[in-house]
C-alpha cells in the first residue's frame, strides 16, 4: 500500500507546531498503525530527519499509552487502540492526517505525544480505596453480588488512555472520571469513601481545566473498552447523593 | 441547568396545552387568558400567578444561559488548540446545535413576548384579544410571521430532543442501558409532540382550519 | 505420584559437581556463593520466625529514611504504596507516561493463591511443591515456600483494594485450574488479571502520592546506580522528557524494574521494557543469575512478516479446549485447513503425549510446535528467517490451535462466553475470523526467570541494593508455573520487601551522601558521556537494526533449543555486532528533549552485553532442564534430560568487563540443597 501522511511536528511543549506530508510507500495491510508509523520513522532516519515521536508501550491494547488523532478520530476509524488498529482499516491511495490528543489539560510534549498526568492526579484526589497492607479482612468473608462486581469489572477495564477527552467536543473527562466512579462505588469495599470520593475527584478534574459534559456521546464512541455512558450518569447520580449527604 | 431546563419543559407543555384551545374558538381561549391572570385570586393579587411564574421563568433563563454559558467558556478553554480534522461519530444534529439553538430561542422569546405580551410588534394591528392578536399576525399574508415561529418550532424540538436525555443524564437517572433508550425515546417523544403541538396553532391558521 | 513430606530439617541431595565446561574460554570460576541470610529450621517456620527476628524501625524515624523503587510494575507498586503507608519517604520512577502502565498490565490468566477455596485438596506445601516442580528444581526453596504462604495474604489485600476478580453467583470468589494443575487456585478477572491487579497497586500507591509519602517521577528513566562506600545509595536518571540528568540520592535503592525478554527483539513484553536498570547494577559489581533462563510461551499470534514490532500472547486458557494439530503432508501446508480431512490431520500433543495431550507444560508444548515447523509442516505466511547455518531461507511458522470440536461440544455461544474477548483480540490482529478457521499460533519469548541476584531478604550482593519482582531471579527456578509470577510480584512488594528491607533500615538513617561526593559525580558524569557517545557516532544503521538483528541471532541460537555449536556462534555474532554498533549507530536529534532513538540506543547497547551474558551462561549449563533444552542432553525418545548432580545450582555472573575490551565474566555457584522437597525427573509421557 502506499500512503500520503499528514502528520502533527511540533519540536517541543512551547514550539509552533504544523502538519508535515510525507509520502509512505510498501505499507503491508498486516501492519498495525505504530508499525506503520515505525516504518516511516525508519525512512525519515534514512533521510536524516528526526523520527516522529510518538507514545506506546505494550501495543497489545491493555497499557494505554498509545493515542493518535487518526482522521478525526481518537484512536482512528475502529473500536480499538491505536496499537490495535491495523492498516487493513485503510486503502491504498489514502490520506491519513495524524494528530496528537488536544485538550489543554493534556499539553503537547513532542509531536504527537502529550502529557496525561492530569489523570494521575485525578485518582490521587480519590480514586481509591484506602486499605492499609496486611489490615485487609479474609477475602471471602464479604461476598460482593455478581452482577455488581460484573458491572465493576466491565468498567474497570478502563485503560486511562484519554480517548474520552480527545474525542469529546467538550474536552472533558467525565467518561474516565464515571468509570472510576462505577467501579469503586459499585463493590461493598467502596461504599466508606463513596460520597467524598466522588466530589473529590469531580472537583480535581474541574480545577485540572477538563470541559463539563453535556452527554454528547463522542467518548464512549471512541472508548477503546467500550465503557458505556451510564457511568457518567452513575457519576451526577452519586455527586448529587454525596451533596444530599452535604458533602 | 437541568433543573432549568426541566422547568422550561414544565412551561411549554403547560403553555402548549393552552394554545390547543385555539381550537376550542376564541372564548375558551380568552377565558383560560383571563384565568390565568386572576387564578388564586383573592388569595394572589391580579396576575399573581403569572407574576409568579414570570419570575420563576425568568430567574431561569437566567440560570440557564448563565449554566451555557459557562460550559461554553470551559470548553473552549480545554481545548483551545483545534483539531485540523475532527469527525464526529456519535454525536446527534440536535447535541451538536445545542448551544446556537438555545440563544435561537432566547432570540424568539423576546420576539415572541415583544408581539404577543407586551403588544410591541403588532404585524395585522393590535388587538386586544389574545385570540385575535394570534389570528390576525398568522393570516397568509403575514406568513413570515408564522415562518418565524416554525423555525422557533424546530429549534425548540432540536433543543428538546437533547435536552430531555440530557437532563436524565445529568440528574443520574440513565444507569444502564436500557434506562438510556428510555431516556432517548422520551427525548424524542417529547421533542415531537411539544414542537408539533406549539406548530398545529400557527399552521392551522395559516392554512385557514382556524379563523 | 505420592509426594512426601519432609520437615525441612535434613538435607536431600548432595552439592552437584559440574564435569563439563562447555563454557571454557568465556568466564573464569569465581568462589562459591552462599546466601547468607538463609533461614532454617522447619520449613514452614522459616518465614514467620524470620519475620519476627528482623528489626523494626521506630515509626518517627521512617520518615527520615528515603527509599527509591525504580518500577511501578506489581512489585514496585505495591512495594511503593506499602512502605509509603509505613511513613518511609519514597520516591517512585517509571519510564512509562503513568505509574499505571508498566507492563504488569498485560498479565491475562491469573494469579495462583493457596486459599484452597474449592476444597479440592490445594495447600500452601502443595503449591510450594507445584512451583518448585515446575521449576524443574533449580529455584530456592527457601524463597517458594515464603511465596506459597503469602499468596493468600495477596488475594485478601487485593479484595480489600476493590480488585473485581470473577465471582460465583452467590457472591464469593470463582476459582479456575490453568497450566495444567490438578487445583483449581488461580483467581481472575476476566482476561484482564495483570490489569485489575495493578490498577489496584497503582491506586494504592497514588494514594501515598497524595499523602505525600511517595513522590512520583514518570517518564523517568534509570541509567546509573550510585554506589558509595561499598553500599547503593541512589540512581542517576534522565527525565525524558527534558533531557536533564538528574542524581537521586537516598538510604537504599529497590530495583522492580521488570524482565528483560525484549533482549529477543521480537517477545510479549512491551516496547519499553528493558534491562537497562538490572544491567547498569550488574555492571556496578551486582550478579546477574541465571541469565540463560528464558520461558517460551506457546500460544502466541505468530510473525506475519519483517514489519513485525512485537508478538501477542494468546491466554494459554485456550489449551484447555482447542486443540494443536498440523497437516501430515507437507503439501497440505498451503490449503485452508477446514480442506484437510480429519485423516490428514496430526493432532502431534496428543500424539506424542496420550496422557497431558494439549495440556502439556509451556516448554514441551512450545518446542512440539517449533519441531513441526522445522519439519516444514508449519502453517500460515512463509516468512524469512537466519537458519542455523547462518543462511537465510523461508519458513511457516504457525500450528493450528482448533475450536471446531469445542464449537461442537459447547456451542459457539458458549466459546464465545469463556474466550471472547480472546478470540476478538485474535481477529482483530489476524483479520481471520476464528470461530470459522482455526486459529494460527506459535511460540514466543514471553518471561525470563532469570535477573538479578538476591538472597533471601531481596538483598543483591551490593548492600543496599534490592530487587524485586521479574527483575531477580529467586522464585521459579528454570521454568514459571503459569499465574505465579503475579503473584510472586505482589508477594515481593506488599509482603515481603516490606519485612525484609527494615531490618536493613534498623542501622540508618546512613550519613547523608552530598551531591558532589565524587562517587556521585563519575556516576553521573559517565551517564552524560554514554548520552554523548550515542549522539556523537553519526553512523549509517538505526538502533533498531541493531535490535532486530541481536534478536534473530537470540532466537535462533539461544530460544527453544540450544546447541553449544550454535551458542559458540552466536557469542561471536554479538561480539561483531555490538563492536558495530559502537561505531555505526545513527542517533538523530538531540538529548535535551524527548529524544526516543536515545532511549532506545541505551536499551540495546545494554542488550548488547547481556545477550552475550545469556549465550555463556546456555552454553556452560549443559543440561536441559525447564524452558532450556539443550541438544546434547536428551533421552532417548528426544525429551529434556536434566543433571542435578551438575547443575543443581544458581548460576550468578559478576561483571568481568566488555569482552571485546579482553573482559570476561567471573560464574559463582549458589548450589540448591533440597530440605523438603525430594528432585525428581519429570516425565509427562
Ligand atoms: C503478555 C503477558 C502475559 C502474562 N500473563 C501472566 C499471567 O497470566 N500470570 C502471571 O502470573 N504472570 C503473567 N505474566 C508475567 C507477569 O506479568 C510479569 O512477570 C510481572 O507482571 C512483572 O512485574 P514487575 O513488577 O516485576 O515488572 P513490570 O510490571 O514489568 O514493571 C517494570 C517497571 O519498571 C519500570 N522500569 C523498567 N526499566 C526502567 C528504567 N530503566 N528506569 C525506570 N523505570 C524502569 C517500568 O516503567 C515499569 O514500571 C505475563 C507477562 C506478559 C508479558
Ligand atoms: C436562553 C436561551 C437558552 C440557551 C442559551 C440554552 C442553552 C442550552 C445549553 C447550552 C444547554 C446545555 C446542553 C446540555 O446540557 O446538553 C441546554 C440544555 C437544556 N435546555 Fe436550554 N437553552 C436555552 C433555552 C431553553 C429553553 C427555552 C428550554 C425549554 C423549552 C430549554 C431546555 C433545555 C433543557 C431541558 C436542557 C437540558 C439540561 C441538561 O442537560 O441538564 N433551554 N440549553
Ligand atoms: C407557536 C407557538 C406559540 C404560540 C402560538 C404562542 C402563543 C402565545 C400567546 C398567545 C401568548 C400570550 C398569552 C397571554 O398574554 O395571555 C404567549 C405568551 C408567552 N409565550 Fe408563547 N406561544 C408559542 C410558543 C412559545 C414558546 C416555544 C415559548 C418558550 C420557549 C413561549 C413562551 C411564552 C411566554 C414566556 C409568554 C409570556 C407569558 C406571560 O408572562 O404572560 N411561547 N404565547
Ligand atoms: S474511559 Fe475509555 S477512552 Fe476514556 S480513558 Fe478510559 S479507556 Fe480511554
Ligand atoms: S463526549 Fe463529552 S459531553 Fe459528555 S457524554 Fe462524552 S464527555
Ligand atoms: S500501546 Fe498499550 S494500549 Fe496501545
Amino acid at each position: 500500500m502506499k500512503l500520503t501522511l499528514k502528520v502533527w511536528r511540533q519540536a517541543n511543549a512551547t514550539a509552533k507546531g504544523e502538519i508535515k506530508t510525507y509520502p509512505l510507500d510498501g505499507v503491508s495491510p498486516d501492519m498495525s498503525f505504530l508499525e506503520m508509523l515505525d516504518l516511516l520513522n525508519e525512512q525519515l532516519v534514512t533521510q536524516g530527519e528526526e523520527p516522529v515521536a510518538f507514545d506506546h508501550d505494550c501495543r497489545e491494547g491493555i497499557c494505554g499509552m498509545c493515542s493518535l488523532m487518526i482522521n478525526g478520530q481518537a484512536h482512528g476509524p475502529e473500536v480499538t487502540t491505536t496499537c490495535q488498529l491495523h492498516m487493513r482499516s485503510f486503502n491504498d491511495g489514502d490520506t491519513i492526517t495524524i494528530e496528537p490528543w488536544r485538550a489543554d489539560p493534556f499539553p503537547v510534549i513532542k509531536d504527537l505525544v502529550v502529557d496525561r498526568s492530569a489523570f494521575d492526579r485525578i485518582i490521587q484526589s480519590g480514586g481509591y480505596i484506602s486499605a492499609n497492607t496486611g489490615s485487609a479482612p479474609e477475602a471471602n468473608s464479604v461476598p460482593a453480588p455478581r452482577d455488581k462486581a460484573m458491572r465493576a469489572f466491565n468498567v474497570a477495564t478502563c485503560i486511562g488512555c484519554g480517548a474520552c477527552v480527545a474525542a469529546c467536543p467538550n474536552g472533558s473527562a467525565s467518561l474516565f472520571l464515571g468509570a472510576k466512579i462505577t467501579h469503586l462505588g459499585e463493590l461493598p469495599q467502596g461504599q466508606p469513601e463513596r460520597w467524598s470520593r466522588v466530589v473529590d475527584m469531580v472537583t480535581q478534574h474541574d480545577a485540572e481545566g477538563f470541559g463539563g459534559c453535556t452527554n454528547i456521546g463522542e467518548c464512549t464512541a471512541a472508548c477503546p473498552k467500550e465503557i458505556p455512558l451510564d457511568v457518567i450518569s452513575q457519576l451526577n447520580k452519586d455527586l448529587r447523593t454525596a451533596m444530599k449527604h452535604g458533602l | 441547568m437541568a433543573v432549568t431546563g426541566l422547568i422550561f419543559i414544565g412551561y411549554v407543555l403547560a403553555h402548549m396545552y393552552g394554545n390547543l384551545k385555539v381550537f376550542a374558538g376564541q372564548e375558551a381561549f380568552d377565558t383560560y387568558a383571563h384565568h390565568l391572570r386572576t387564578f388564586g385570586e383573592p388569595m394572589l393579587p391580579y396576575e399573581g400567578l403569572l407574576w409568579i411564574m414570570r419570575v420563576v421563568l425568568l430567574l431561569s433563563v437566567i440560570g440557564h444561559a448563565y449554566a451555557a454559558f459557562t460550559l461554553w467558556a470551559r470548553a473552549s478553554k480545554a481545548r483551545s488548540q483545534k483539531y485540523v480534522v475532527k469527525k464526529a461519530v456519535a454525536a446527534t444534529l440536535s447535541s451538536k446545535m445545542m448551544r446556537w439553538g438555545g440563544v435561537a430561542l432566547l432570540l424568539f422569546v423576546v420576539f415572541h413576548l415583544l408581539h404577543l405580551t407586551t403588544r410591541t410588534i403588532t404585524p395585522g394591528g393590535d388587538q386586544e384579544s389574545p385570540y385575535e392578536r394570534m389570528i390576525v399576525s398568522f393570516q397568509p399574508e403575514r406568513w413570515y410571521i408564522a415562518v418565524i415561529y416554525l423555525l422557533a418550532m424546530a429549534a425548540l424540538a432540536m433543543h428538546l430532543r437533547h435536552g430531555v436525555w440530557s437532563a436524565c443524564q445529568t440528574l443520574g437517572f440513565t444507569n444502564s442501558a436500557r434506562a438510556r433508550v428510555r431516556a432517548n425515546t422520551a427525548a424524542i417523544f417529547l421533542a415531537v409532540v411539544i414542537a408539533g403541538g406549539f406548530a398545529l396553532v400557527p399552521l392551522s391558521i395559516l392554512f385557514g382550519i382556524v379563523e | 505420584m505420592a509426594t512426601t513430606l519432609h520437615d525441612g530439617l535434613t538435607p536431600l541431595n548432595v552439592a552437584p559437581e559440574q564435569k563439563s565446561d562447555d563454557a571454557a574460554g568465556y568466564y573464569s570460576l569465581g568462589d562459591k556463593l552462599v546466601d547468607p541470610v538463609a533461614p532454617t529450621g522447619p520449613i514452614a517456620q522459616r518465614w514467620t520466625t524470620r519475620k519476627f527476628e528482623n528489626r523494626l524501625v521506630n515509626p518517627a524515624n521512617r520518615r527520615k529514611l528515603d527509599i527509591i523503587i525504580v518500577g511501578t510494575g506489581l512489585a514496585g507498586g505495591a512495594a511503593a504504596a506499602t512502605l509509603g503507608e509505613a511513613g518511609y519517604n519514597v520516591k517512585s520512577f517509571c519510564y512509562q507516561d503513568s505509574p499505571r502502565r508498566a507492563h504488569s498490565i498485560a498479565a491475562q490468566g491469573g494469579i495462583n493463591a493457596a486459599k484452597n477455596y474449592k476444597e479440592d485438596g490445594d495447600s500452601t506445601f502443595r503449591l510450594f511443591y507445584d512451583t518448585v516442580k515446575g521449576g524443574d528444581y533449580r529455584a530456592r526453596e527457601n524463597n517458594v515456600y515464603r511465596l506459597a504462604e503469602e499468596s493468600a495474604n495477596i488475594i485478601d489485600q487485593c479484595v480489600a483494594q476493590g480488585v473485581p476478580f470473577a465471582r460465583e453467583y452467590g457472591g464469593l470468589l470463582d476459582n479456575r485450574s490453568f497450566g495444567g494443575v490438578q487445583v483449581s487456585r488461580t483467581f481472575y478477572a476476566r482476561g484482564q488479571t495483570g490489569q485489575q491487579l495493578l490498577i489496584g497497586a497503582y491506586q494504592a500507591m497514588e494514594r501515598q502520592v497524595a499523602a505525600g509519602t511517595v513522590e512520583q517521577f514518570t517518564r523517568h528513566e534509570m541509567l546509573e546506580l550510585i554506589i558509595v562506600d561499598g553500599k547503593a545509595r541512589g540512581i542517576v536518571t534522565r527525565d525524558m522528557v527534558t533531557g536533564a540528568i538528574d542524581t537521586h540520592l537516598a538510604d537504599v535503592v529497590v530495583l522492580a524494574s521488570g524482565g528483560y525478554g525484549n533482549v529477543f527483539y521480537l517477545s510479549t513484553n512491551a516496547m519499553g521494557s528493558n534491562v537497562t536498570a538490572a544491567w547498569r547494577a550488574h555492571r556496578k559489581g551486582a550478579y546477574m543469575a541465571n541469565p540463560c533462563y528464558t520461558q517460551i510461551h506457546p500460544t502466541c499470534i505468530p510473525v506475519t512478516g519483517s514489519h513485525q514490532s512485537k508478538l501477542t500472547l494468546m491466554s494459554e486458557s485456550l489449551r484447555n479446549d482447542g486443540r494443536i494439530w498440523v497437516p501430515k503432508n507437507v503439501e497440505d501446508c498451503e490449503k485452508d485447513p477446514r480442506q484437510i480431512p480429519e485423516a490428514d490431520r496430526d493432532y502431534f500433543l496428543e500424539r506424542i503425549y496420550p496422557s497431558f495431550g494439549n495440556l502439556v507444560p509451556r516448554d514441551i508444548a512450545s518446542r512440539a510446535a517449533k519441531y513441526m515447523c522445522d519439519e516444514g509442516r508449519g502453517v500460515g505466511p512463509q516468512v524469512a528467517e537466519v537458519g542455523p547455518d547462518g543462511e537465510e531461507r523461508m519458513v511457516r511458522r504457525g500450528v493450528y490451535l482448533d475450536f471446531a470440536d469445542a464449537i461442537e461440544r459447547l456451542g459457539k455461544h458458549g466459546v464465545e462466553e469463556k474466550y471472547d474477548n480472546l478470540l476478538d483480540m485474535y481477529a482483530r490482529i489476524t483479520g481471520e475470523n476464528p470461530y470459522e478457521t482455526p486459529m494460527r499460533i506459535y511460540p514466543a519469548v514471553h518471561y525470563v526467570m532469570g535477573g538479578l541476584w538476591v538472597d533471601y531478604h531481596l538483598q543483591s550482593n551490593i548492600e543496599g541494593l534490592f530487587v524485586a519482582g521479574e527483575a531477580n531471579f529467586s522464585d521459579h527456578g528454570a521454568n514459571r508455573l503459569g499465574a505465579s509470577a503475579l503473584m510472586q510480584g505482589l508477594a515481593d512488594g506488599y509482603f515481603v520487601l516490606p519485612n525484609t528491607i527494615r531490618d536493613y533500615l534498623a542501622d540508618g538513617p546512613f550519613e547523608k551522601v552530598a551531591e558532589n561526593h565524587p562517587d556521585v559525580v563519575a556516576a553521573r558524569a559517565a551517564v552524560e558521556e554514554r548520552v554523548n557517545k550515542f549522539l556523537a557516532i553519526q553512523g549509517t544503521r538505526s538502533v533498531e537494526s541493531y535490535h532486530k538483528e541481536l534478536g534473530s541471532i537470540m532466537w535462533e541460537y539461544c530460544g527453544m533449543e540450544r546447541t553449544e555449536d550454535g551458542l559458540k556462534l552466536a557469542i561471536s555474532k554479538i561480539r561483531d555486532l555490538r563492536a558495530d554498533f559502537w561505531t555505526n549507530v545513527k542517533v538523530l536529534g538531540a538529548s535535551d528533549n524527548l529524544n526516543q532513538d536515545l532511549e532506545k540506543a541505551g536499551r540495546v547497547a545494554d542488550f548488547l552485553e547481556l545477550g552475550e551474558l545469556m549465550c555463556i551462561d546456555a552454553l556452560n549449563r549443559r543440561e536441559s532442564c525447564g524452558g532450556h533444552f539443550r541438544g546434547e542432553s536428551q533421552t532417548e525418545d528426544g525429551e529434556a534430560l536434566r543433571h542435578d548432580d551438575e547443575f543443581a545450582y544458581v548460576a550468578a555472573w559478576e561483571w568481568g568487563g566488555d569482552s571485546n575490551d579482553g573482559g570476561e565474566p567471573v560464574l559463582h555457584k549458589e548450589d540448591l540443597i533440597y530440605t523438603a522437597i525430594e528432585m525428581k525427573q519429570r516425565s509427562y509421557k
